[in-house]
């Protein structure tokens, strides 16, 4: 068996892992959902309300492609989260495993949950509200900049992973107050113009505002992927930068937590 | 004859397992290579030299020396025990020797492999059970040990197979293999933590208080497939207990530490005639025990409520 076949392998450990997590805990996999389908209807019925279907759509946008990022974020920062949670980080850590297979099966079973949660809203979205009006839109733009925001949100996710390796209780935390912050500063549901100047220099810093400004040009003015480059490089770049660097932190971090002794729970 | 038959069998099933995972092994990366060029020809089990670790405990005060210049040998086939008070560094140096905690000072090798130069490999070789058994509770133990054996590159149709003959030897029937975690005692839960490590077949195995929390019957059973796991398949053993006769039956030696130090090391008999001809004692490891860790348990008490004071 080559190395790359054994540490896939290993990687393959943490996608089952999770698959079975989610299994297991359906009950809550479908309260999520059903929560996540309101929550993307009540924000679109505003659009409605106002009897404007851009505004209905750019809120549907707006809905469908934060559940998508901010699920992705969260499986991904909470693969230390979660074994912390359950006391199975010290075995984890133990194994002879690399991290960039751990966090490679981790965030390969955080896209494909996403992908599925958000279909789920996307066709309840459709079945509500049939009088959509998406003919002119530009499928190929869309699929791009999801693609392109995922490696970001992937980047983030694990630099939002080691936080509960560096603060035992504190971790978690943090990692649910950055995610509202990017919900804030992201331009989900408006455009960031409206937001304070100095909140504005965070929305540049967050991918989530190049994917939804890309994903709405591309979707409601069915705009090609070519002439939304100044969308394009910034996702680039911050995949880019993001994904070694969060891999190269997560080292570090473990590291750090190994010197202190943050890894154990009891005993 | 048809015990020696079953046995054998599960020894051959065992040993092809073990050949994957015992010295020499197939190396894994270019690190895998520069490991056992010692010039020790058959390096012990485990080798623990100097090892020092502390930790800070707030930014003003001093840090706490847990494991203070601790050496440690383990031949192949043995079991060293590590006995010792609450807080004197049992279950630090057991993390030491794993790699979940880094050393401040000294080395460890494991079958010649450096545990900082070849990190990979030595986690290959090892396999670790503490006091608590963690698992992902909602899933099954046959579901936690197959992620567990997926970690260590097993193919999971040989270890579920192995799962349920090792978890069926601890006395956790077929049927059981298969709901959460969470519906199991407490005992049966450590039966489950002990399998997951010896699913991996590790040729060191680290026991963190393995039998605490278990019934007497269990507490026999799990020493007794201590002594075959030893015995059929050739793996080393340190084992940490607060069960003195547990020491007494397994460890061919014994460490004892006190704040972190090592203050006595021999067989158990070899201390237990220590404290009979220098102090004058009967000669049992309870007496050993009270001796060498200068204390009684009442102490320990009194010195964890003064820590917690500051
Ligand atoms: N992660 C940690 N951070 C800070 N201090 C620690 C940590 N782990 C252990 N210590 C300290 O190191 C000392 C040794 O602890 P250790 O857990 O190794 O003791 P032990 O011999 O296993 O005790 P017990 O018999 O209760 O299991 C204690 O003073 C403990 O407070
Ligand atoms: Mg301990």
């Amino acid at each position: 068996m080559t190395l790359v076949a054994h540490e896939l392998k290993a990687s393959y450990a943490f996608i089952e892992r999770n698959f079975n997590l989610t299994r297991r805990y359906w009950g809550w996999e479908v309260a999520f959902l059903v929560y996540s389908v309101a929550g993307a209807l009540s924000i679109s019925l505003i659009g409605a309300d106002q009897g404007s279907p851009t505004l209905l759509l750019t809120l549907m946008v707006g809905a469908i492609f934060w559940n998508y990022l901010s699920v992705v974020f969260s499986w991904i920062a909470e693969t230390i989260a979660v074994e912390r949670w359950e006391g199975t980080l010290e075995y984890t850590m133990m194994a002879p495993v690399r991290r960039w297979a751990q966090l490679l099966g981790s965030v390969s079973y955080a896209m494909v949950y996403g992908l599925i949660h958000t279909a789920v809203i996307l066709v309840a979205l459709i079945l509500f509200f049939p009088q959509l009006e998406v003919a002119n839109a530009n499928p190929a733009t869309v699929i791009a900049f999801m693609v392109l925001g995922s490696f970001s949100f992937v980047g983030i996710g694990m630099i939002a992973a080691i936080l509960p390796l560096l603060y035992v209780e504190r971790g978690a935390q943090m990692t649910f107050v950055l995610q509202s912050v990017l919900l804030l500063v992201s331009g989900v549901y408006y455009s960031i113009d409206v937001l304070p100047g100095w909140m504005q220099v965070l929305s540049h810093l967050s991918p989530a505002t190049y994917v939804l400004e890309g994903v709405r040009a591309g979707l409601i003015e069915g705009i090609g992927v070519d002439a939304l480059l100044g969308d394009v490089w910034p996702l680039l770049v911050m995949g880019a930068v993001l994904i070694p660097f969060g891999l190269w932190a997560f080292g570090k971090a473990e590291r750090y937590a190994k010197r202190t002794g943050k890894l154990k729970r009891v005993g | 004859m048809t015990a020696t038959t079953t046995r054998q069998s599960k020894k051959d099933r065992w040993d092809r397992h073990a050949s994957r995972v015992t010295e020499p092994r197939e190396s894994w990366g270019p690190s895998a290579q520069l490991a056992a060029t010692d010039t020790d020809p058959t390096p012990p089990a485990l080798l623990v030299e100097g090892v020092t670790k502390r930790f800070a405990v707030g930014r003003k005060k001093k840090p706490v020396t847990a494991i203070s210049n601790v050496s440690l040998r383990l031949e192949r086939g043995g079991i060293v025990g590590i006995l010792g008070a609450n807080g004197s560094g049992k279950s630090t140096l057991i993390r030491l020797m794993c790699g979940l905690l880094t050393l401040d000072e000294g080395r460890v090798e494991v079958f010649g492999h450096d545990i900082v130069r070849d990190e990979l490999a030595v986690k290959r070789l090892i396999n670790r059970v503490s006091v608590d058994a963690a698992f992902f509770k909602k899933l099954s133990p046959m579901e936690n040990l197959l992620f567990a054996a997926r970690l260590y590159g097993l193919d999971a149709g040989t270890a579920r197979g192995d799962a349920v003959a090792i978890l069926g030897r601890l006395g956790i029937a077929e049927r059981r293999v298969n709901r959460p975690v969470e519906q199991m005692s407490r005992g049966m839960q450590q039966k489950v933590a002990i399998a997951r490590a010896l699913l991996t077949s590790p040729s060191l195995l680290l026991l963190d208080e393995p039998t605490t929390g278990l019934d007497p019957r269990s507490k026999l059973d799990v020493q007794a497939f201590i002594e075959e796991i030893r015995d059929d398949h050739d793996a080393s053993i340190v084992l940490t207990t607060h069960d003195l006769d547990e020491a007494e039956r397994l460890c061919g030696r014994i460490t004892i530490l006190a704040d972190g130090k090592v203050v006595a090391e021999d067989s158990p008999d070899g201390l237990k005639r220590l404290v009979a001809e220098r102090h004058g004692q009967e000669p049992t490891l309870h007496n050993v025990f009270m001796t060498y860790t200068g204390r009684s348990l009442d102490d320990d008490v009194e010195e964890d409520g003064s820590k917690d004071d500051e």
